[in-house]
């Protein structure tokens, strides 16, 4: 899936947890959910069973610990995709 | 010296009324908040009636993120934010996300068990296999001290933050509790209440030992009737109290309303001795319990004017009313006025004693004995003990300033607190 394609969906996905609505206004590829959009922590798992559902994938812990910002969440989603 | 304590806020969220106002109404009127549950019906329970507090969707968004709504079903909690924060704002404080952290300020918000269905979706999602589809929400809302967690966090408390609990007797002790910490100076205000869950799965336990009123499916608000020849068992409620207990000198400091004045109280076990067991009092403990209250609050018994009981509408009332006339030494027509908030609410559990708690002080505060519905054939037991005029059943207007409030519990629990009316 193209940046274009993903982007508005990750969007829509963790507009529910963002704490910063300015940075989210500006998100973009190396947005990182903790720092920049003040996401806590904690809903990182969240966001993780939100992505599997919209995607249809399944993601591991080792690909969770890497989720951290929009670009490793494009990655890790489109390899999922992809394999 | 020790701190005189006042109580400066109130809130409550109550099967016939949600917020002070509405159930001052509900109080003064006698209104029920008992009805038939079809879930119950559906589950095959004995007892298909219960009080449950009706908040809209819209009422929960003035407390509740958008984000913290996402996954949540934990109804003690929902109950008991509610009653906290209402009780905070009627204290004259603010409810804002970047308030300072109040390090005089602490929080005993009690309960018996927290997000039972919670609970359960997360049991059946372990079961199936998919622990890690959980989500992250399960511990805050299953932890027994979830509800001072949501709490505490919503308001920014500094000073102790914790849940107690102790059965029915919960309440109570909580408002004791914070009352002891603000006495001995460690703090200067404490948020106390007690909520508890609604539900099959709480009230599931109760039912199978048939302690629940099956007699009344078809008219629930004639099933809770403490005191009465007919009772024949208590009717399962839920919801949730809350208080702010301040220091007389802060409360006058900053020019804030005063409810009423704490006198003092004392909570002890009756041990499961002398009569007592897991699910029935020790008469000796409970009567120690009322005259040392008494004693702590510098009093005489005969000072008490009104007595709001625990009386669930089990056939324990009788027995509780002997130790009430044991304890003060008085029956008859010089017994005080008592009456029962459980015929209108229902038995809600951990929640019990702060609403009642809460009962009491609007009744202290607005001069008035709330009525004892469904207690027009008075148990012949207790009628031997004390006037019947004593157990109004209708609402009764009269000048008074003190009022005691008990509530006791399984495991053989007990507290009770005294209360004045304070006039600044």
């Amino acid at each position: 899936m193209t940046k274009e394609e993903l982007i508005p969906k990750l969007k829509n996905i963790i507009a529910p947890y963002v704490q910063d609505e300015e940075a989210f206004k500006n998100l973009n590829e190396d947005t990182d959910f903790v720092k920049d959009l003040k996401i806590n922590s904690a809903n990182l798992v969240d966001i993780i069973l939100d992505i599997e559902d919209e995607f249809d994938i399944r993601l591991e812990n080792e690909d969770m610990e890497q989720m951290l910002d929009v670009k490793s969440a494009m990655e890790i989603i489109n390899s999922k995709l992809e394999s | 010296m020790k701190k005189r304590v006042v109580i400066t806020g109130l809130g409550v969220v109550a099967p016939n009324g949600v917020g002070v106002t509405e159930f001052t109404d509900a109080l003064k009127s006698g209104r029920s908040g008992i009805t038939f549950h079809q879930k119950l019906k559906d589950l095959n329970f004995s007892c298909q009636i219960g009080g449950v507090p009706n908040i809209s969707d819209e009422l929960k968004s003035k407390y509740f993120t958008n984000l913290q709504q996402r996954g949540f079903n934990s109804s003690g909690i929902l109950y008991g934010c509610i009653a906290g924060v209402d009780a905070w704002k009627d204290a004259g404080f603010e409810k804002n996300e970047a308030s300072e952290l109040d390090y005089e300020t602490g929080l005993i918000f009690g309960t018996g068990t927290s997000g039972i269905e919670k609970f359960r979706e997360a049991i059946y999602g372990v079961d199936e296999g998919n622990v890690r589809r959980l989500g992250s929400t399960v511990v805050l809302q299953t932890m027994a001290s979830g509800v001072s967690a949501y709490l505490s966090g919503m308001l920014g408390l500094g000073n102790q933050v914790t849940t107690n609990s102790s059965a029915c007797t919960t309440g109570t002790e909580a408002l004791l509790m914070g009352f002891d910490r603000i006495q001995n100076g460690k703090a200067k205000r404490m948020l106390v209440g007690s909520c508890s869950d609604d539900g099959p799965y709480i009230w599931g336990g109760f039912d199978a030992m048939r302690v629940m009123t099956y007699k009344h499916n078809n008219n629930p608000e004639q099933g809770s009737r403490s005191m009465s020849a007919s009772a024949s068992g208590f009717v399962p409620g839920s919801g949730a109290g809350a208080m702010v207990l301040e220091s007389l000198e802060s409360a006058l400091e900053r020019g804030a309303t005063i409810h009423a004045e704490v006198l003092g109280g004392e909570i002890n076990s009756g041990g499961q001795r002398q009569g007592g067991t897991l699910t029935a009092p020790n008469p000796k403990a409970v009567q120690r319990c009322i005259i040392k209250a008494i004693e702590n609050s510098g009093i005489n018994a005969n000072d008490v004017e009104v007595i709001n009981g625990h009386l669930t509408a089990t056939s324990k009332d009788s027995l509780e009313i002997e130790n009430w006339t044991k304890a003060l030494n008085r029956n008859g027509n010089d017994f005080p006025y008592i009456n029962s908030t459980k015929s209108m609410i229902g038995h809600c559990l951990a929640a019990a004693g702060t609403i009642e708690c809460v009962a009491s002080i609007i009744q202290l505060k607005e001069q008035f004995i709330a009525p004892n519905i469904n207690c027009e054939d008075l148990h012949p037991e207790i009628e031997e003990l004390i006037d019947s005029e004593k157990i109004p059943t209708e609402k009764l207007d009269m000048n008074f300033d003190i009022m005691a409030k008990a509530s006791f519990g399984f495991g053989d629990v007990n507290a009770c607190v005294v209360f004045k009316r304070l006039q600044v």
